[in-house]
């Protein structure tokens, strides 16, 4: 990804015997990083490895993964895993799962974007009694354990007819429960000039205008984090899914897996494997791709990741 | 990639509105609740409600078909006979207690090495980071089961150098430094924040201690420690309340059962399966309320002891 000097090669040269004091310190200083950067280097093949065992082991036949074969490369390489893999299991085809989880996360982008935007808007740009004591109680929120919740929260939804359904998984979202990204927002629409909206207000535009003509579209690099954010969490998810869905037609990936694991229990170790890849696959794209936004938005806001 | 972040950690001036006249804030008033809409009908329905139901459910006996049934304290007082929900206790703890101080030891100490301007910085810290978005999943717990199964590549590799541990998986000693291992793995999460942190340590500081002769170590705990102690704080505080909620990896890598031996029996599925495998969903409530509080005085803890050690840089005068 990125090109990493090597200077070992120069080294020697440069330490010419007549003691100049400046070309002693560019010795010291490459050697220093090179030892930096084998130090780092090493840690990230420490790091890395579990990914890459994954990858690798995908792709072996099930007699080599395991075992006393330590080795991630094999001569016998092949996408059978990835043909089991994707038959799934319960007759259902990974397909399905696939699509099922895309609409949960879609659905969970979709809810926190609409919802968590207007929420901080109120918080960050509207004077109104009651507010601070609010916001108070949005920040402990994020302290506090979800599980004191989802005991009475499933008693309603199953007393409503809902288990088995989506809408306990997505409900949430759409009503700003996940007070981080409603966080993110109000500090950074806080660090937005005041100037804005007083400008705005005397040209006769009310809040609706001032939302969503100029808050909205400044407010691009804090939506696209928590697009990014919401959908990885929704992509991850496991304890949601597994209160409310009971039907494997409905199932998201990380339960279909979980289904996968109980049934075929080391029988087929690669396509377990495989699977397991190819759930993590779309948050391994959007962490390509989206790096540097992910990096940053959790340098800035401390997301969890 | 080093560019400094876009938002400034210390978010200074929130929008002060100018006084207005009472029927502007009479309509702001109306604005502010209904742009607050969503987020309040989420807090009421579900978040408050919920709360004070499952308070009002840890007193009673239910069982989701017949109605609850009060009987006072005695949830709380068969929790601590229970010996199942003690060990869960033990679990939770020892992995709280030992896999957060790992964690962010390894993140601080990482985050130190990479804070320069070296080349391959971005590289780096993509790669550190990586774990800490897939951690959590099931996938990696599937892995994790794997990679640490019994003569799976960590133990043969350890048995290359001679140390046979007798297996991770099915090893009641081993499965905590496992689960440990695997929270550790996701230093990178903290370790970025904390590299962030760094950067905004003025390098003036650590000029003026060398010339007056100051060692790294005297470095470290006179500079970075007291000028990085808000990160600190702030890493410790998240990382230690969402270590009392770990779920799926610890339900995948033990079937859901929490085996062997109880050994990976955590708070959260101990409390999943008394109340969606055993339904007793009062007994589950009641565990829900003791956590909440156990994390509520902790992060009380915290906040007082971080008057004694934490040093924001505004309030010096």
């Amino acid at each position: 990804m990125t090109t990493i000097a090597t200077p070992t090669q120069s080294a020697p040269d440069a330490k010419a015997p007549d003691y100049n004091p400046k070309s002693d310190s560019v010795v010291a200083k490459r050697v220093r990083s090179t030892i930096f950067h084998i130090v780092a280097l090493a840690l990230v093949a420490v790091v890395l490895y579990p990914a890459l065992w994954m990858m690798a082991s995908s792709f072996k036949p099930n007699s080599e993964i395991g075992g006393s074969n330590t080795s991630l490369w094999s001569a016998n390489f092949s996408f059978d895993n990835f043909v089991t893999a994707m038959d799934g299991i319960g007759g259902v085809s990974t397909m399905q799962f696939f699509t099922n989880s895309l609409i949960l996360a879609i659905g969970a982008v979709v809810g926190t974007i609409l919802s968590a935007s207007v929420s901080a808007y109120a918080f960050a740009r509207i004077n109104f009694p009651g507010r601070n004591i609010f916001f108070g109680m949005m920040i402990a929120t994020l302290l506090l354990p979800f599980h004191v919740v989802i005991i009475p929260q499933y008693i309603i939804f199953q007393q409503m007819g809902l288990v088995d359904t989506y809408v306990p998984l997505l409900l949430g979202k759409f009503l700003a429960a996940d007070a981080f990204f409603v966080f993110l927002m109000v500090q950074f629409m806080r660090n937005l000039p005041a100037e804005l909206d007083e400008a705005a207000r005397i040209d006769g535009a009310g809040h609706v205008r001032i939302f969503s003509s100029i808050m909205l579209p400044l407010m691009k690099p804090a939506l696209i984090s928590t697009s990014i954010f919401s959908f990885i969490w929704s992509w991850n998810d496991f304890l949601g899914p597994l209160l409310y869905l009971n039907t494997p037609e409905k199932y998201p990936l990380p339960l279909a897996l979980r289904l996968f694991v109980d049934q075929t229990q080391s029988s087929d170790y690669g396509a377990m494997i495989a699977m397991s890849m190819l759930a993590l696959l779309p948050v391994l794209v959007f962490f390509l791709i989206f790096q540097r936004y992910i990096v940053e938005g959790v340098s800035t806001q401390g997301l969890k990741g | 990639m080093t560019q400094s972040p876009t938002l400034s950690r210390r978010s200074t001036s929130s929008t002060t509105p100018l006084p207005r006249k009472p029927r502007q804030r009479g309509a702001d008033t109306r604005a502010g609740y209904t742009f607050l809409l969503p987020w309040l009908l989420g807090f009421i329905a579900l978040t408050v409600g919920p709360m004070i139901s499952s308070l009002y459910l840890s007193f009673t006996n239910y069982n989701l078909f017949e109605p609850p049934k009060w009987i006072g304290l005695d949830n709380y007082t068969t929790l601590f006979q229970d010996e199942r929900f003690l060990q869960s206790v033990g679990v939770t703890l020892s992995y709280v207690v030992f896999g957060t101080p790992l964690k962010l030891a390894a993140a601080l100490a990482i985050a130190m090495l990479l804070n320069s301007k070296r080349r391959g910085q971005g590289f780096y810290r993509s790669a550190f980071y990586a774990p800490s978005l897939i951690g959590a999943s099931v996938s990696i717990a599937i892995v994790w089961k794997a990679i640490f199964g019994d003569s799976g590549p960590v133990d043969q590799g350890l048995s290359f150098f001679g140390i046979n541990l007798g297996g991770w998986v099915g090893n009641p000693d081993m499965t905590m430094p496992m689960m440990i291992l695997l929270t550790v793995w996701q230093f990178g999460a903290p370790m970025v924040i904390f590299l962030a942190g760094l950067k905004q340590i003025p390098g003036e500081l650590y000029e003026a201690a060398s010339m007056d002769g100051a060692g790294p170590v005297r470095k470290f705990f006179n500079i970075t420690w007291p000028m990085l102690s808000p990160v600190i704080f702030f890493n410790l505080l998240m990382e230690t309340i969402h270590a009392f909620q770990i779920f799926a990896s610890a339900y995948i890598i033990s079937n859901g059962e929490g085996g062997p031996a109880d050994s990976t029996l955590f708070y959260t599925l101990y409390l999943y399966l008394r109340g969606f495998s055993d339904f007793r969903m009062g007994y589950a409530s009641a565990m829900a309320w003791l956590l909440v509080i156990v994390v509520g005085i902790i992060t009380l803890i915290f906040f007082r002891t971080s008057k004694s050690w934490v040093h924001y840089s505004g309030d010096s005068k």
